[in-house]
């Protein structure tokens, strides 16, 4: 659905040129909920500005539904921005507008008929939730109701693609999720692709099916987000996957541990999909007669299964706490020993 | 009674005194809104990152109107009197004021229009642009309704300002309550005539200042 080869967007500013991308190959697959993460200053927004051509890369090839974006002018362009559509951050509604009005703006651009327009608002106004509010102003909205207008303006159009830039980064954790399920909820029913950028790695565990992590304008790291999470290889996506799993109350719950254990052997379990469901905690203690203390464990859904890590002392013979640990990764149970953490 | 009070006014001249400010000021505000919102416009899009950014025509543009928004309005008008005579055949009456009432507000104006246009949220037109919408519908759906209470608001100042224009004109006999306190009231020493304009041109301003305000704050939604 979408291809990107090679490309390369350069600014010029006050103090010299400014390398905002810089050779970024990706493609995204037809209906698949793609996030890319990074950093503010990343350029993540040049990005995805170059997906709907409101940046034109100053090399490189830029393919989204079979157009290339990065070549065509006038018409062609606005023709294909109608189907890639795009939400925002800050949502910008126009205020003079009211909730249906504004969903029906590009319908107005499309040219369509206001019969045919009046229909679609209220197809629209139903799918988002919006029932009720359809003669509010934005000022008179919250802010997840703000997103769920933009929402519906952007799928006015029936597009076959949807930017989020930065979408749910102005909201607060309860609505995030909302919104967040209101994507998932268009992906699946519509089979839009969703291509969308955040600096939180919660909206890429919760709703994307693969990852890009950036940094100063390349992209580090590139794949499944389960694996992504599980085996973060760049310095950058490690710690975008630990602002989900270390928590400080793990910290907390580890130097407790240590105190009062000092003997024993902390180690880090990471269970992905089945390996979850077999009872390998009890084997250790039964089998290598070892005590097992649980210090700290957590599940995150994500798109393609689950995951979970469980953090654990194991105290007794040295040999035995080798074998287990052998023992562990043969059923599918990835271990990393945390060395006097 | 009123004659009493005022036994130098004629009322009939007066009248039509506020009859021809009234005209005068409302044909230049007219104009002055036509001319101020294009130039304003195009002074907002040649600048630098917008969308017909282009450092000529924007030079060109802020130049002329700061020329013509730097001379002094009644110098303006003296100047302006050959072109007058040539566009009306006469440089008396209430319709020869109007190219310098025009040409002296509407840059004034444009300057408005570019700050209330400067106001609104970037994301906005961004938004339209990432919708496949063309300049002109930017223009007529966006930039002109998102900015409306802030060009109604200029437009008021500026209509106001206009009234005072007019009064300054009746220096080449355009006629209004301005010639006529100036005329009948100061040159002949009839001091109750002066007032009664002045009474008049205050009501004027403050009618126009109240439609403005009530105007502006129907329109914003914000």
């Amino acid at each position: 659905m979408i291809q990107l080869e090679n490309v390369m967007k350069k600014y010029k500013t006050a103090n010299g040129e400014l390398t905002a991308v810089k050779n970024v190959n990706l493609s995204v697959e037809n209906g698949e909920i793609f996030g890319i993460i990074g950093y503010s200053g990343a350029g993540k927004s040049t990005l995805i500005r170059l997906l709907n051509g409101l940046e034109q890369p100053t090399t490189g090839k830029v393919v989204v539904n079979g157009q290339e974006v990065s070549s065509i002018k006038g018409s062609a362009l606005r023709n294909a921005r109608q189907k890639i559509s795009m939400i925002f951050q800050h949502f910008n509604l126009l205020w003079s507008r009211t909730v249906e009005e504004n969903i029906a703006f590009p319908l107005e651009i499309a040219g369509l008929s206001k019969a045919e327009r009046q229909k679609k608002v209220l197809e629209l106004i139903e799918l988002v939730g919006l029932k009720g509010r359809e003669k509010a102003y934005p000022s008179q909205l919250s802010g997840g109701q703000k997103q769920r207008v933009g929402i519906a303006r952007a799928l006015a159009n029936n597009p076959e693609v949807l930017l989020c830039d930065e979408a749910t980064s102005a909201l607060d954790p309860e609505t995030t999720d909302s919104i967040l399920d209101l994507l998932v909820d268009i992906n699946e029913k519509l089979g839009l692709t969703i291509v969308l950028i955040t600096h939180e790695m919660h909206v890429i565990r919760k709703i994307c099916h693969r990852v890009a992590v950036m940094e100063a304008g390349q992209v580090v790291e590139n794949g499944d987000v389960l694996e992504v999470f599980q085996s973060p290889q760049a310095d950058v996506t490690k710690r975008f996957v630990s602002q989900i799993t270390d928590t400080n109350e793990r910290k907390e719950s580890i130097e407790q541990i240590i105190e009062n254990y000092p003997s024993g052997t902390l180690v880090k379990l990471m269970f992905v999909g089945s390996s979850t469901g077999q009872p390998v905690i009890s084997h250790l203690s039964r089998e290598l007669n070892l005590d097992v203390n649980i210090v700290h464990g957590n599940i995150s859904q994500t798109k393609s299964g689950p995951y979970g890590t469980l953090i654990i002392q194991l105290d007794g013979n040295n040999d035995n706490v080798q074998k287990a640990v052998a023992y562990m990764n043969e059923h599918g149970v990835k271990t990393e020993v945390i060395e006097n953490a | 009674m009123l004659n009493d009070l005022f036994p130098n006014v004629q009322w009939d001249r007066m009248w039509e005194a506020t009859f021809e400010t009234l005209y005068m000021t409302g044909v230049a505000t007219v104009f002055t809104f036509v001319i101020g919102l294009a130039l304003g416009i195009l002074l907002f899009l040649t600048s630098p990152q917008q969308l017909w950014a282009n450092k000529l025509v924007s030079w060109l543009t802020g130049s002329i109107v700061n020329i013509f928004r730097s001379i002094p309005f009644i110098i303006l008008v003296i100047l302006l009197i050959p072109f007058t005579k040539l566009l009306l055949g006469s440089i008396r009456g209430p319709n020869a004021a109007l190219p310098a009432l025009i040409i002296g507000a509407a840059p004034f104006y444009a300057r408005m229009v570019l700050i209330a246009l400067k106001e609104i949220d970037k994301g906005v037109i961004e938004a339209a642009r990432s919708m496949g919408a063309k300049t002109s519908t930017i223009i007529g759906k966006v930039l002109i309704p998102e900015s409306l209470p802030a060009l109604v608001s200029g437009i008021t100042v500026t209509a106001i300002a206009l009234v005072g224009y007019t009064a300054m004109a009746g220096v080449i006999g355009a006629g209004g309550l301005g010639t006529l306190a100036f005329l009948d009231g100061f040159q002949r020493s009839q001091s109750d005539v002066t007032f009664v304009a002045t009474i008049l041109i205050l009501v004027v301003v403050f009618v126009i200042q109240f439609v403005g305000d009530l105007i502006t704050a129907k329109i914003d939604k914000r």
